[in-house]
């Protein structure tokens, strides 16, 4: 291989960054090769075909009325999905980790069922269980509920997806929780109330975020589950990537690129914040 | 009550008995459990339980003909086809990209790990259009590849780079922790001894990082076969041809087709569970590992 490639645990310092880039050892070459072919080349496709559509068209297309109501849809409903699953995703990590209980294990396992479960798979059944005569559905029908075909439905394929987030970001966490704080609460007189919210809670709110802003980054771009179990009728239950999918299909190349790039600056920001919580996530780091 | 007996047996061994100084811990405990199997169920268990049932409910003999229509072993063979070739090339380039990352310190390494995270951030309908833009007959090489003669979107290669850039990070995600907590000196002495590159890698590196490697090919490999936004832009989706599980179990239902879209899903179900059962394996494979170590 490249046995003349510099040491890349102690770059000199007078080597040029022109030397230093020709002389990129192999497993370098095929990391930047790699993301430029796969990732940068297309992002660029993407960002400069949107910006041929040029500013006033973009906006016209981005803040039309079925744009507009998409965009609602996805985001609004992902985000009660994910709060949903930010509640209980704190509550089976706690469970998880705290208690011992017969099946415990396979319920641990489950909880990864939404990363393994090809989507279609998860749209075709969650569609088939929560419609009018399906097991759970058939339960709402004489409350007037309808659940597959409507929006409930898409909440329903998101809360599914962006289950496991929360649960296995906050996992390791509570399992590095130390006993021995919570118990010198205790002794120190603080009632169980003010235990949990003042010693085991701060710790847990960063990664509780965390898991937060990962669903709700999975449940806005989630297209397969919710394709299936959507009725995809715009201004009831069309999300954005439906959308996108839709234009695509009657060739609306400019319709489907913007309301893409609006999707995909929204990733980016989400990827920031993620990143965000996650640096504040290591600030508990070293207390431990 | 059976369970305070339970709790309280389980309770004489460890150190620090947990619900001993508090009586009402008991029922606390399993008011909680009860919230969670309640809450999984209606999420994850009724529905997994019902692919099954679904499957096998004309009986065991309908569920193998439909297994046997040749537009569903067409989807079977596609769908191997693409894991063949995109899991491998995943699996290099994750290997490169966590030796990059996790042996040198560079200005923009948290950037550059952001970057190779962003297939996962981008809806897998977005990730399909980029490439369309990229290699469809109105994009930046359509006309190129239109006088050469080659199709990419709508045909076998356009499907397997999609499938390709949504499982791009598993590899590298999985291998970075795991070259990080070895450290370097053992790749250093072993250079030290005079051992090529190579010779480090196969000997060395190879065998530490083996069970973070095998955990990030399965996953890989699960979303290789199980994707469906994605590869759904850029298949066309013509039956027996360009049509892989995933969507053939889509097209399926859509058709109302609902026993034949059931068949299909049991077998995707069914690699799901060998998926999250050798993830089991491998995480207690690697923990007795560390044990040893």
């Amino acid at each position: 291989m490249t046995a003349t490639s510099p040491s890349p645990i102690s770059p000199k310092a007078d080597q040029s960054f022109w030397y230093r880039l020709t002389h990129l050892s192999l497993p370098w070459k095929v990391t930047w090769v790699y993301l430029s072919i796969m990732l940068v080349l297309p992002v660029a496709a993407m960002l400069l075909k949107a910006a041929t559509v040029g500013p006033d068209k973009f906006w016209e297309i981005a803040t039309d009325e079925i744009a507009l109501s998409t965009y609602e849809v996805t985001f609004v409903t992902a985000f009660i999905a994910s709060a949903i699953n930010g509640v209980f995703g704190t509550l089976i990590a706690w469970v998880l980790v705290r208690y011992d209980f017969p099946g415990k294990r396979i319920v641990d396992a489950a909880v990864d069922l939404p990363f393994a479960l090809p989507t279609a798979v998860a749209g075709l059944t969650l569609a088939t269980v929560y419609s009018d005569n399906g097991w759970i559905g058939s339960l709402f029908v004489p409350l007037g509920i309808k659940i597959s075909f409507t929006r409930l439905g898409v909440g329903m394929a998101m809360l599914f997806i962006s289950l496991p987030f929360v649960v296995r970001t906050l996992q390791p966490v509570l399992q590095d929780l130390e006993k021995e704080t919570e118990e010198a609460a205790w002794c120190l007189g603080a009632s169980p109330l003010q235990t949990f919210l003042l010693v085991i809670l701060p710790p847990l709110i960063p990664p509780v975020l965390t898991g937060v802003a990962l669903g709700f980054a999975r449940a806005v771009g989630e297209y397969g589950s919710v394709v299936i179990i959507a009725g995809n009728v715009p201004f009831q239950d069309l999300i954005a990537p439906v959308l996108v999918f839709q234009r695509l299909e009657q060739y609306d190349y400019a319709g489907a690129t913007v309301v893409g790039t609006v999707l995909l600056l929204i990733s980016l920001v989400l990827l920031v914040v993620i990143n965000v919580l996650q640096t504040w996530g290591r600030r508990y780091d070293d207390r431990g | 009550m059976t369970t305070e007996a339970k709790s309280a047996l389980s309770d004489t061994n460890p150190p620090t008995p947990r619900t001993a100084p508090r009586a009402q811990g008991a029922w606390v405990k399993w008011l909680l459990i009860s919230i969670t199997i309640l809450y999984l169920g209606l999420i994850l268990f009724v529905p997994a339980l019902n692919v099954f049932v679904e499957a096998f409910s004309g009986g065991v003999g309908p569920f193998f003909d439909n297994l046997k229509s040749p537009a569903f072993l067409n989807s079977v063979k596609l769908t191997v086809i693409i894991a063949a070739i995109a899991v491998p090339i995943n699996t290099v380039f994750g290997l490169c990209a966590a030796w990059a990352i996790a042996r040198n310190h560079f200005p923009g390494r948290t950037l550059l790990l952001s970057i190779i995270d962003l297939p996962f951030a981008i809806s897998p309908v977005v990730a399909g259009l980029m490439f369309v833009l990229l290699f469809g007959r109105n994009g930046w090489f359509g006309p190129v590849l239109d006088t050469a003669g080659i199709r990419i979107i709508f045909a076998l290669p356009g499907m397997v780079i999609v499938t390709a850039f949504v499982t791009m990070p598993f590899v590298a995600r999985e291998v970075i922790p795991v070259l990080e907590e070895m450290g370097s000196e053992q790749e250093e002495a072993a250079k030290t001894l005079g051992a090529t590159d190579w010779q480090t890698f196969w000997r060395v590196t190879l065998p530490n990082i083996r069970w973070g490697l095998l955990y990030g090919v399965i996953l890989t490999n699960a979303r290789a076969m199980g994707e469906f936004g994605a590869v759904s832009v850029v298949s066309g989706n013509i039956a027996g041809k360009t049509q892989t599980m995933p969507l053939f179990v889509e097209e399926a239902y859509k058709q109302y087709k609902t026993p034949e879209a059931y068949s299909a899903a049991v077998i995707l179900a069914l690699l799901a569970v060998v998926t999250l059962v050798l993830k089991e394996i491998v995480e207690r494979k690697s923990r007795i590992t560390d044990v040893q170590e």
